[in-house]
């Protein structure tokens, strides 16, 4: 799958519901189609999620500008994720940290190995559009945490979508160099994946979305299998 | 409450939509206001706060609130840098606050595994009573998103920990405050802001 032929999957409000209620400890919103086609996310809907919803959450995709961020935390959201615009131009990282505090700032990056090293990758919401950039991603981690992000989202494309765990030998090399909050993305297909990249990666969270999509995960059961597995998270 | 009206101080700042959104949800009436006559009036005020603590205090001295703020006599609710604004002052700028609740906010301790800022959800641990909190249960978990925090003090009644112990919750008088966000603390911040409020749940 990975990235391509998206499913829709219901009404969000209704979805983020369902995961607020379930447990879930942040929500991240996702419009990945919107740096490829150049447009920006229509965001009408971060209002009415934003209505309904008790725990923080994060609107990822099309925040090119200042002005782009604060239209979408003045309708509620708690943090925004660039990834694309800030690949194009890493200055905005520190407009936005200067702007609205580190607290908000995420940055989203597409990692790949490449012959032993890892790579990021842009464009990533288009299959047509993605392209390597010439930046390791250890290295571009690092200069996101100078210019001032708060928190850092790898998605392990290696991993993406094929549903057989983390990737923890990457999230573990990344965690080295990163001293802001580490969140695992790209993998997860069974409860076990969760507590293995805690355990094997040190990361601060663990996202996944198309096992709770499709509901084959339970959030609520997959929290008490974490507390079992002497994993400290948050209990409701 | 019922009837009363819920006056939330426009601090500036982005971030303000959640807070009027949890009010919303629990049934209260909420509206945000800089208004003197509005603030006096209102049943309930809350401070909230997100950014600088200098630019803060500017934004309420510049709309001459200062004075309306410290001399309110029914509940206020601090929140995140609205309660870093009740206290003597903030290392963050080096700047006097409002010298309602004794303290100065300071820089959070950093250690490995505890960056600053502090984000996310941190159990509290209740250490004295109050209304507040009555229905909170010690070590219920809070969302947390901060630079700076107050010390622990006599006034405080519960507190976190990131890398040292700080004041998650404090209260002089009628004035009581919480660094983190009971807005994004799901079940667990709407029941603390339902007690404020005076709804039961």
């Amino acid at each position: 799958m990975q990235f391509r032929n998206h499913r829709v999957v219901g009404d969000i409000v209704d979805l983020a519901s369902r995961y607020c209620e379930e447990g879930a400890d942040e929500l991240v919103f996702y419009d990945i189609t919107a740096s490829p086609d150049g447009r920006t996310v229509d965001r009408s809907w971060v209002d009415r999620v934003a209505a309904v919803i008790d725990i923080p959450f994060c609107v990822a995709g099309g925040i090119r500008s200042v002005a782009d961020a604060e239209d979408v935390l003045n309708k509620g959201a708690d943090k925004i994720s660039v990834n694309s615009p800030a690949l194009e131009s890493p200055s905005l990282i520190d407009d936005l940290a200067r702007r609205f505090g580190s607290q908000c700032v995420v940055l989203g990056v597409d990692s790949r190995e490449v012959s032993g090293t890892y790579h990021v990758y842009q464009y990533t919401g288009d299959p047509e559009k993605t392209v390597a950039v010439e930046r390791n991603t250890v290295e571009w981690i690092r200069e996101g945490q100078e210019r001032g992000i708060g928190e850092v989202v790898l998605n392990c494309m290696n991993q993406d979508g094929v549903r057989q765990g983390y990737d923890n030998e990457q999230l573990r090399l990344v965690r080295e160099g990163c001293s802001v909050p580490l969140i695992a993305s790209g993998g997860a297909g069974a409860m076990e994946h969760f507590a293995d990249t805690f355990r094997l990666a040190d990361v601060d969270g663990a996202l996944a979305a198309s096992v709770f999509h499709s509901a084959e995960i339970n959030i609520g059961e997959l929290k008490s299998f974490l507390v079992d597995q002497d994993i400290h998270i948050r209990t409701v | 409450m019922p009837g009363g009206t819920i006056a939330i101080i426009d601090s500036g700042g982005a971030n303000i939509a959640s807070l009027l959104y949890a009010f919303e949800r629990l049934g209260a009436r909420a509206g945000l206001t800089t208004d003197p006559g509005e603030i006096r009036g209102a049943s309930r005020v809350v401070l909230p706060g997100v950014g600088a603590a200098r630019d803060a205090m500017d934004r309420l001295r510049d709309q001459g609130l200062v004075d309306v703020i410290r001399n309110l006599t029914q509940p206020v609710l601090g929140i995140c840098l609205g309660m870093q604004l009740l206290a003597d002052a903030s290392e963050e700028d080096d700047v006097d606050c409002l010298g309602i609740v004794p303290g100065t906010a300071q820089r959070l301790a950093s250690s490995a595994g505890c960056p600053v800022p502090n984000m996310g959800w941190c159990s509290i641990t209740k250490t004295g009573r109050h209304d507040v909190l009555r229905s909170t249960q010690d070590g219920s978990y809070f969302y947390f998103l901060h630079s700076y925090a107050l010390p622990v003090s006599n006034c405080t009644i519960a507190t976190a920990v990131h890398a040292e112990p700080f004041s998650a919750v404090v209260q002089k008088d009628n004035f009581v405050a919480a660094q983190f966000h009971p807005e994004r603390s799901s079940q667990n911040g709407a029941r603390l802001l339902s007690r404020f409020v005076g709804i039961e749940r």
